[in-house]
């Protein structure tokens, strides 16, 4: 839990703007008659918004009226959600440092260090010239991008120090700062351009890098993509694949329970019978290549070789007393 | 690899129009009105076909879910809530669909709504996502103009869709704590039962489904749950959205085909581990909640919910986190056990005291300023949170922590007797 406490000194008054008026009035239709209380992050939120950044007390109490609810309702809201920020921000911006492990592991205490520098020791402090405040946050959802740090509605991601210095340097002498990745990169996609989806942006992405070669594949059309694909299928047999002996039905209509070879379930077994296995002597007498073609057929990846299949199935033939 | 042509997440990049030409020129809000005219259980069927687990983390079968809302309405409505919450470390898929692919999870929102009897959904979406709640709003506008949704629309079946945002509390994204938080209350974790299908939003029917999960079913609905179920594995299929995050060379999110060997995953994809393979030293296969799994359990991995669930660890939103051997694993797992005592809302005192308890002990062991038997009593600890709380975020905080001591006990070790080793040398 986090220990979250209004501010000390406080406005004497708070009301929301006209536009703010309407613009709650809709956020409340959004729920059935009556349910008004379930907008009341919104209304925080617009509240700590029309007033610099951070929500003040009387600004609590005058959602709390607008909502009908009992003022301790929403001041619980204000202190239990971590994204309203309850004392005095910087003026041009408070910054987020994401700290948990995924950005940690790229370097995103080097970032908090660049804030303890360059803006305030303490996290929610507000630096010496009222610019700038910060803050480590927990997890902000951008873990392929980190490390990473939020002001407002904005990301800005992939950082280094050296970026993050001068995306500091930028915002202080109020020049124009690019959110998103601060490298070469399309959101998500791998660093270098993405390693799918060639059939669908092919052409895009060679009119992107113009120096790159242009892939070869034309985009889809709409029918061809919507036309039913067997995906276990399209994966290439792999070459040695032999098909091995499959019988119409179990001999003297009684498979053996091949369940005891560990590894193999239930649902597994109605898999191997639909495809004529029946008997451990079946599959002790798998080749490679017999298992590779088993393995191929019921996409196992792997699964007889990992699990040894054909050395418990021959186990288990030699203790059934062979064939029969 | 899976093929281009079996990717549901066409868009994943952002590369083309997200809005809704873009989304009809990739296939989206086709013959929807058919999907509609399968009827409840047609849809549901196909979802069971399909072999859909929930992609949120637990793995629950998606058209199962489905069918346990009420079949007909006892007066009260019913509600889909989508839950965009996604804050579990490592994961940052549903993001992507919400700015690049938003249509897929308006229509998806649509067909579940309709397969449960829902004519409102609310789609929590986390406050941090400024911008791709307003993408998704803009994507919900549009749908509204064109009547794809709403009164009176094409499909023949009245349904209102609104996004609701959250303020930054990681518990939101357990379901009964994002219906009381959608309530406007504070978000502590109901207990269960009763389940949110007979008492959810507002003491009324609900389901609440992820993101992923919600956005991938129109596709299987308009190509068939045969082909979402040939792909990947038995109980395991389809596809699924992989982050691959820390120690490689080029982290990235993709799309993949479950069961994809853990190594082909990072190789095909991000450029290998940081400094090769053979630098591996640990991974975190599905989020912060799972435990962590040593390099030599991931030689041939197959990322899946039984195989990793065999393996005592989980696939949970596939969140891959990638350490080498130059991490030290005490601290990330440390900063872990931070994010839970950060995160635990209170409610039981097994968790809110649990939690700090466990973060400190295990700030000490980073800096070696422990005695051995406190490992055993930190492990003993960790089993007393687990499973003694309303919600599993009490276990979420244990298992890293375990996930720690099976594998690297004799890490903590090392570095306790690296510390009295060197108190003696200063003697």
């Amino acid at each position: 839990m986090a220990v979250r406490r209004l501010a000390e000194v406080q406005p004497d008054s708070f009301a929301f703007t006209a536009d703010n008026v309407r613009w709650a009035e809709r956020e409340i239709a959004k729920y059935p008659a009556g349910r008004q209380h379930s907008a009341v992050i919104a209304l925080l939120g617009r509240a700590q918004q029309q007033h610099g950044g951070w929500l003040p007390e009387p600004a609590i109490r005058h959602v709390a009226g607008i909502l009908d609810m009992p003022y301790i309702r929403a001041l619980e809201i204000a202190t239990f959600y971590t994204m309203f920020q309850l004392e005095p921000v910087g003026r041009i911006a408070h910054i987020a440092v994401c700290g948990t492990t995924p950005c940690m592991l790229r370097g995103a205490e080097d970032l908090k260090d660049i804030c303890r520098h360059r803006i305030a020791h303490h996290p929610f402090e507000v630096s010496a010239d009222g610019n700038f405040s910060w803050e480590e946050v927990e997890c902000a959802g951008a873990c392929v991008n980190a490390p990473m740090i939020q002001i407002g509605a904005d990301t800005f991601e992939d950082l280094t120090p050296e970026s993050f210095d001068a995306l500091l340097d930028d915002l202080a002498a109020g020049r124009p700062v690019r959110h998103g990745p601060q490298i070469d990169r399309i959101m998500s996609a791998p660093e270098g351009g993405p390693t799918t989806l060639h059939d669908h942006h092919g052409p895009t992405r060679a009119a992107r890098r113009p120096g790159a070669a242009a892939p070869a594949a034309s985009p889809l059309t709409d029918a061809e993509a919507k036309e039913p694909t067997d995906a276990a299928n399209l994966r290439e047999k792999p070459s040695e694949a032999a098909e091995p002996m499959r019988l119409r039905e179990p001999r003297n209509s009684a498979p053996d329970d091949l369940r005891r070879i560990a590894g193999i379930g239930a649902r597994m077994v109605e898999l191997l019978h639909g495809i004529g296995i029946y008997h451990f002597d079946q599959i002790a007498e798998w080749t490679p290549g017999n298992a590779a073609w088993i393995d191929h057929e019921l996409s196992l990846r792997g699964r007889i070789k990992r699990e040894d299949w054909v050395g418990k199935a021959k186990a288990l033939a030699a203790g059934s007393g062979g064939k029969g | 690899m899976l093929n281009d042509r079996d990717r549901i997440f066409t868009n994943l990049y952002g590369e083309g129009d997200w809005r809704l030409a873009g989304a009809r020129a990739r296939g989206g809000w086709d013959g929807t009105r058919a999907i509609l005219e399968r009827g409840r259980d047609g849809i549901i069927d196909e979802m069971k076909a399909s072999g859909l687990r929930g992609r949120g983390g637990a793995g629950f079968p998606t058209g199962l879910k489905w069918s346990f809302m009420p079949k007909t309405s006892d007066g009260r409505p019913h509600y889909l809530v989508v839950n965009a919450d996604e804050s579990e470390p490592g994961t940052c898929k549903d993001r992507e669909i919400m700015r690049n692919d938003p249509h897929l999870l308006v229509e998806g929102c649509l067909i579940a709504s309709f397969a449960m009897g829902a004519n409102v959904a609310y789609i929590y979406v986390r406050g941090e996502f400024i911008r791709e709640a307003d993408r998704l709003q803009a994507a919900i506008d549009e749908a509204y103009e064109a009547r794809l949704i709403g009164k009176n629309n094409v499909h023949g079946y009245d349904f209102d869709l609104y996004v609701h945002r959250g303020a930054g509390a990681y518990i939101c994204g357990e379901e009964t704590a994002l219906l009381e938080s959608l309530e406007g209350k504070k978000g502590l974790p109901r207990l269960k039962p009763p389940f949110p299908a007979n008492v959810g939003l507002w003491g009324c029917p609900t389901t609440v489904n992820n993101v992923e999960s919600i956005a991938v079913a129109p596709t299987i609905l308009r190509r068939g749950g045969a082909w979402f179920a040939g792909i990947g594995r038995p109980n395991n299929t389809g596809t699924k959205l992989f982050c691959i995050s820390g120690h490689v060379n080029r982290p990235c999110t993709v799309e993949e085909e479950m069961g994809i060997p853990l190594r082909e995953l990072i190789e095909r994809h991000c450029g290998g581990v940081r400094g090769g393979w053979d630098n591996l030293l640990a991974v975190i296969p599905g989020g912060a909640s799972v435990p962590l799994l040593p390099a030599h359990q991931c030689q041939e991995l197959p990322m899946d919910f039984d195989t990793l669930r065999d393996l005592k660890s989980g696939l949970g939103t596939a969140a891959v986190i990638v350490m080498d051997k130059s991490t030290d694993l005490i601290k990330a797992i440390a900063r872990l056990a931070y994010f839970y005592k950060h995160e635990s809302c209170g409610q039981c005192t097994p968790c809110r005291e649990g939690t700090g308890w466990m973060w400190r002990v295990l700030e000490r062991m980073v800096r070696g300023e422990a005695e051995h038997r406190e490992i055993d009593m930190l492990l003993n600890v960790t089993y007393q949170v687990e499973g003694h709380t309303i919600c599993a975020l009490g276990d979420a905080a244990a298992w890293p922590i375990q996930g720690l001591i099976r594998h690297f006990r004799h890490v903590i070790e090392a570095r306790i007797d690296g510390r009295v080793a060197m108190l003696e040398a200063a003697e």
